[in-house]
């Protein structure tokens, strides 16, 4: 197993973890975005706990910020905080790790968590880098529901008016929301399409819980020059613990001991 | 204990009235699990709209249902309902007039450790600010379904503020309702309590407490901000040394500042406001930020001996 994917497991047992403990958080999300936080900031970004202050860092925003669990467990991992702290506090009483990214946690570039946010703050920073002559990537990361909100076209537009290509947007296409399906609440189908119409460059990513598939993509949106790239990942909601693959149920369920157990010899034996 | 919340109480009237009304139409925002309209959702696929999440898709879609006749609720969390399509709801429903009900699910601070996106502590302020805009805020579920009932039979629009969790019972099934009357739940000599949803309970045990006491205590449900009943206050603060307000809102533009409106111009008194504070809050379960900000019984009690200079 290569480095990528097996810290990609080291980090779904943490969020077992967190959930478990907490009783909180998006548990389905979580699982389906993980390879692609993984691969951002264990290769793509130039983001770490030294250069925070940095102002050519590459910029992060997590748009479907219900999935802070996943991004706090990441954040630990890479030391700009206590982990284990995240994972016992989350969501508690008087705990800075409550269920969405919030800039009382280190590591965090703007609040979020109302969805429908992330693609247009991602704008202003990629323009604010182009007016400063800076080098650093902006990455912002949507859920396939998100795309419902119009404020998303909005910024598709000015991020292609104004040729953004030090923005990198990936959509977690798992085809699930908290109603049903992205077709029976509300269709997002030939997202690919809405993209290349606004003038975007369009990577889709065939399976977007793969490390190396998703590696290959940002490799490649660094690239295109002239317009913003969107990574259209294809993922799996609940990936890696088989009785949530796939079920809206999981979208924020909370797990019983048995599945707690369950979960974590899961994705034991695939580390193993 | 109750514990049929507000929100399943809302579902049983518009299943039961929707029999009868082909013209109720329900539309949600990938939000119908969370408040509790999956029945309605699977009895009257036909009377439901979903419009995915896309908050002033709803309001726009709502706002051109009702012109075209319907009797629209919408449902959505209070946090995004009221601030994303705010200005769809000034223009479309309030400057309209357009027949629609908006449903704020989960409000004030429902979803807890959720954060501050997901809190709704200015939806008061925002929605009585709007010209053409009712802002109502029942406390349990007997008062929310009365209420319910009430503006299925007018054409005005209207916007209901309920939280997620059961609300403790504050009337009975044969509970006198009249829509734009606040109740008195309790007259007293000293002070009088005014208080709306999830707070009315909370302000009823601290009334008793009071009473015990010695302190003569009085209440009122003020479940309608706007139109505020401002009779109803006059009339119960009338002879009272202090008035106090409660509210599952930031401290400008809800029940504190209304209630002030309406003493400072027609009956001066010594007002003490309580709400949530304009600031971050902590995080934490509502029951447990309740407490920490002094919105519980406790807190209420010890608010009006500090007034009244007893501790
Ligand atoms: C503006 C806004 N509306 C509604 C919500 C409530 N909400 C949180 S997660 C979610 C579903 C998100 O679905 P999707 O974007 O597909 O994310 P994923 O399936 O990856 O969790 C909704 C409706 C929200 N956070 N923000």
């Amino acid at each position: 197993m290569d480095k990528l994917t097996r810290k990609s497991y080291e980090l779904r047992r943490d969020i077992i973890e967190m959930i478990y403990k907490s009783k909180a958080g998006h548990i389905g999300g979580d699982l389906s975005v993980i390879d692609i936080l993984t691969v951002l900031y264990y290769d793509v970004m130039n983001i770490c706990p030294e250069n925070f202050t940095d102002d050519n860092r590459d910029r992060f925003l997590l748009s479907k910020g219900h999935c802070a669990d996943a991004l706090f467990v990441v954040l630990g991992d890479q030391g700009f905080f206590d982990k284990q702290e995240a994972i016992d506090t989350f969501s508690q009483y008087k705990s800075k790790f409550i269920g969405h990214p919030n800039t009382e946690v280190n590591g965090i570039e703007i609040n979020s968590g109302s969805l429908g946010h992330g693609l247009s703050v991602g704008v202003g920073m990629a323009l604010a880098a182009k007016m400063d002559k800076k080098t650093y990537r902006t990455y912002v990361v949507l859920g396939d529901g998100e795309m419902a909100e119009g404020s998303n076209y909005e910024a598709m537009m000015a991020a292609h008016q104004y040729q953004l290509d030090n923005l990198c947007a990936t959509i977690d296409f798992n085809n699930l929301q908290i109603s049903g399906t992205i077709d029976e609440v509300m269709s997002s189908v030939s997202i690919a399409e809405k993209f290349a119409s606004f003038g975007w460059n369009v990577i889709e990513v065939e399976d977007g819980n793969s490390c190396k598939q998703l590696l290959k993509a940002y490799q490649e949106a660094k690239q295109c020059k002239g317009k913003p790239s969107v990574v259209i990942a294809h993922t799996v909601k609940g990936k890696g613990v088989s009785f949530m693959e796939n079920q809206k149920a999981w979208h924020h369920g909370v797990m019983n001991q048995e599945q707690y157990k369950q979960a974590v010899q899961e994705l034991e034996e695939v580390l193993s | 204990m109750n514990t049929i919340t507000n929100r399943q109480a809302i579902c049983d009237i518009l299943l039961e009235k929707a029999k009868k009304d082909k013209d109720i139409i329900v539309v949600c925002s990938d939000s119908r699990g969370s408040a509790s309209l999956t029945p309605f959702a699977q009895t009257f696929p036909e009377q439901f709209v979903e419009v995915g999440i896309a908050e002033q898709n709803l309001v726009g879609i709502s706002a051109g249902l009702a012109a075209c006749g319907k009797k629209v609720f919408a449902a959505s969390p209070a946090c995004f309902l009221t601030t994303r399509s705010y200005e769809q709801a000034k223009v479309d429903i309030a400057y309209s007039h357009t027949n629609v009900t908006l449903i704020g699910i989960s409000g004030g601070v429902s979803y807890g450790a959720l954060g501050m996106t997901h809190h709704s502590c200015q939806d008061f302020a925002a929605m009585s600010a709007l010209t053409g805009m009712r802002v109502y805020i029942p406390s349990d579920r007997f008062q929310t379904q009365k209420l319910i009932a009430a503006l299925l039979e007018d054409k005005e629009p209207a916007y209901v503020r309920i939280s997620r969790s059961a609300t403790e019972d504050v009337y009975n099934e044969s509970m006198e309702f009249k829509l734009n009357k606040a109740t008195v739940l309790g007259e007293g000599k000293d002070v009088l309590l005014v208080a709306c949803g999830e707070m009315v309970p909370y302000a009823k045990k601290a009334m008793e407490e009071l009473n015990q006491k010695g302190i003569s205590t009085g209440l009122i449900d003020m479940y309608c901000l706007k139109p505020y009943d401002a009779e109803t206050l006059l009339q119960q603060a009338k002879d009272v040394k202090l008035v106090v307000t409660i509210e599952e809102h930031a401290p400008q533009g809800g029940l504190g500042s209304m209630s002030a409106h309406v003493l400072s111009k027609y009956c001066p008194k010594r007002l003490v406001t309580l709400s949530l504070p304009d600031e971050h809050l902590i995080s934490g379960t509502n029951k447990e930020i309740f407490e920490y900000y002094g919105l519980d019984t406790k807190g209420i009690v010890q608010a009006v001996k500090k007034a009244l200079c007893i501790i």
